[in-house]
């Protein structure tokens, strides 16, 4: 059985899209911190700059979704689904001047989930 | 006392140069407020060309400004701080209405405070010296203080006047220009400001651009033409500035929030006395602004023999809170910053339930009537679980506590200091000893220790580990916006005799 860790909503994907014409190719990365943090963020594929120090949860709408490791420590037993709200961040993140966020949304992976993916 | 929402025009420009101008392409955004989803005014929705007219503006000025003696620095700064105190209570209305927090704290906390950062400045850079040595008998090094010339600021929506107020003051005291976007959320106090000062600063000293972060703060924090960018915000958007700020080899301040431990050791309740009172007020500071505040007291560490019956004065406080309507002085809470924010909340909350938290007081949306149906309001809430969980572990930047038990000390200071972020922490205790060894073990740039909330001017404010670097407020604050000139002075008559 194939598990992933993280899904889209349809609402997202149809947004992803809109900013895949616009840019290209984009990555995710889920921000933490004070005021628009703990948000998922999407840029440019290249105008980030990842390396071993980030994880790559998976792959929705053909963008990869990154983490920082530390972080991920905490979260790596929530399945997480991406959605959209309106709303307006002050982050650099490409969807803001649409009026539109990305959001995280969490579940508890299931045991066998877990056993799976966490070993 | 109610107030109700002040006037606004239908749009405003961005201030670049001394005056008000508007965006090259003519692109505006509409400014909703949180308290009612009403439409405050639109703002310009500048681009790079934008960014960079206003970065051509403080370069122009920086030469003549930083040359400025620091008297007539200081003067023009105390001219600001009059200028917001006598327009204190129109700056707390426009505040509210933008932020959506409540009337009660703008006039007390938010704008006062504002007040004394730029007076403070004013006052530190005239104090200030620099330095000379004696390095050998025919030897002197000088130090002299110089501006770095052009500062890019990009602040956030919290506490927009007060916010500005920790960035400006400082890097205009030390002799530079500076290029500030406000937060697309809250774009209307720093306008108001620029009204009120328009004609106190020389033209391009300070320039306030509108917009979004990818269209103007991006082009902001990676134009050659800036010498630094200050930035208060989240973790990504502070790693990518870093970025761009390392293409220009430039210098940047980073305040990116935490998840601070509130820390309430037994001697607390030895005595049912004013200081337990205090205390009480303490945990529950974690509602303050709606907890939107990068320092907010988020974890809640209780030893476990006073646990219940502390948790219960706690609960019964926070049950207490007033939220309502935002311009009543009665209110004590008001709403979040935006839609988005308060979904963000919601959704932690949701999977905090998830984890196996309990929750003690609120957990959910707080529906108020009538207009303010449409705003953002959470009512406060307490989590109980342990600190492995993600609600203790991330920022919600709302009115969501989490508290947990700890056995003795080096629990306590295990747990307060297993978190990715070390910006503020809380020590309660009655005891002499923990009162000093406990803050020193902790963590964090800033620990109160039988206190919290507290923002002095002359108290130095920053981050540990994820949390940032540099600092904001007191005189040192000056350092961050200023190179170092040494002058290598040698009396000496004679040769080196190499040559």
């Amino acid at each position: 059985m194939e598990v992933q860790r993280v899904d889209i909503t349809d609402k997202a994907i149809s947004l992803v899209k809109q900013l895949q014409d616009k840019h290209g190719e984009l990555i995710f990365h889920q921000s933490g911190g004070c005021c628009d943090g703990s948000a998922p963020m999407i840029f440019e594929k290249d105008d980030m700059y990842l390396d071993d120090s980030d994880v790559l949860l998976g792959q929705i709408a053909g963008v990869n979704f990154y983490m920082n490791r530390d972080q991920y420590e905490y979260w790596k037993h929530t399945f997480l689904t991406i959605d959209i709200t309106e709303g307006r961040g002050s982050s650099f993140s490409l969807e803001i001047p649409l009026g539109f966020r990305f959001i995280v949304h969490s579940r508890l992976m299931s045991d066998e989930e877990s056993a799976i993916l966490n070993g | 006392m109610s107030y109700s929402k002040p006037n606004f025009n239908e749009k405003y420009g961005n201030f670049i140069n001394g005056q008000f101008v508007d965006p090259i392409d003519g692109e505006y955004f509409d400014n909703p407020s949180p308290i009612d989803g009403s439409l405050i005014a639109k703002y310009p929705r500048s681009k790079k060309e934008d960014v960079d007219n206003a970065v051509a503006a403080a370069n122009e000025a920086k030469e003549s400004w930083g040359n400025t003696s620091v008297t007539e620095r200081a003067a023009l700064l105390n001219k600001v701080a009059d200028i917001i105190e006598a327009n204190l209570e129109e700056f707390a209305l426009v505040e509210t209405c933008d932020n959506g927090k409540a009337i009660r704290e703008t006039l007390n906390a938010d704008v006062p405070l504002a007040v004394d950062h730029w007076r403070y400045f004013a006052a530190v850079i005239r104090a200030e010296e620099g330095s000379a040595t004696e390095l050998d008998a025919n030897t002197l090094s000088m130090n002299i203080k110089e501006p770095l010339g052009v500062i890019g600021q990009i602040i956030p929506w919290n506490f927009p006047l007060l916010m500005l107020s920790w960035k400006l003051p400082p890097a205009l005291a030390a002799g530079n220009c500076v290029v500030l976007k406000p937060a697309e959320q809250t774009p209307s106090s720093a306008t108001l400001l620029m009204e009120k000062i328009a004609d106190v600063f020389p033209p391009g000293v300070i320039n306030v651009i509108h917009g979004f972060g990818p269209e103007a703060g991006k082009p902001l924090a990676s134009s050659s033409g800036i010498d630094k960018v200050a930035f208060t915000g989240e973790t990504t958007t502070g790693q990518l500035i870093m970025q761009y700020a390392s293409k220009n080899l430039n210098p940047v301040t980073m305040e990116l929030g935490g998840k601070s431990p509130n820390i309430f050791f037994n001697s607390v309740m030895d005595e049912d006395d004013a200081f337990l009172d205090k205390a009480i007020e303490g945990a529950v500071l974690f509602a303050f602004n709606q907890g939107e505040v990068c320092t907010c007291p988020s974890r809640i560490l209780v030893q476990e023999d006073i646990y219940d019956k502390f948790m219960e004065r706690v609960i019964a406080r926070t049950k207490a809170i007033v939220q309502d309507n935002p311009y009543d002085s009665n209110t004590m809470m008001g709403a979040q910053a935006s839609k988005d924010q308060q979904e963000k909340i919601l959704s932690y909350i949701n999977i905090g339930k998830e984890e196996g938290a309990k929750v003690l007081a609120g957990g959910d949306a707080c529906s108020l009537s009538g207009e303010l149906a449409n705003g953002n309001y959470v009512q406060p809430t307490i989590l109980e679980g342990h600190n492995k969980m993600r609600v203790f572990q991330e920022e919600i930047f709302g009115p969501v506590v989490c508290v947990t038990k700890f056995k003795d000390e080096a629990e306590a200071l295990e747990i307060a200091n297993d978190t990715l972020y070390g910006l503020g922490a809380g020590v309660w205790t009655r005891d002499a000893h923990q009162l000093y060894q406990i803050p020193r073990a902790i963590k964090a740039g800033r620990v109160w220790v039988n206190c919290y909330h507290a923002y002095p001017a002359h108290a130095p404010f920053g981050g540990y580990k994820k949390s940032g670097f540099g600092r904001e407020n007191h005189l040192m604050m000056l350092n961050y916006y200023r190179q170092n000139k040494n002058m290598l002075i040698s009396y000496d008559k004679n040769k080196l005799g190499f040559f």
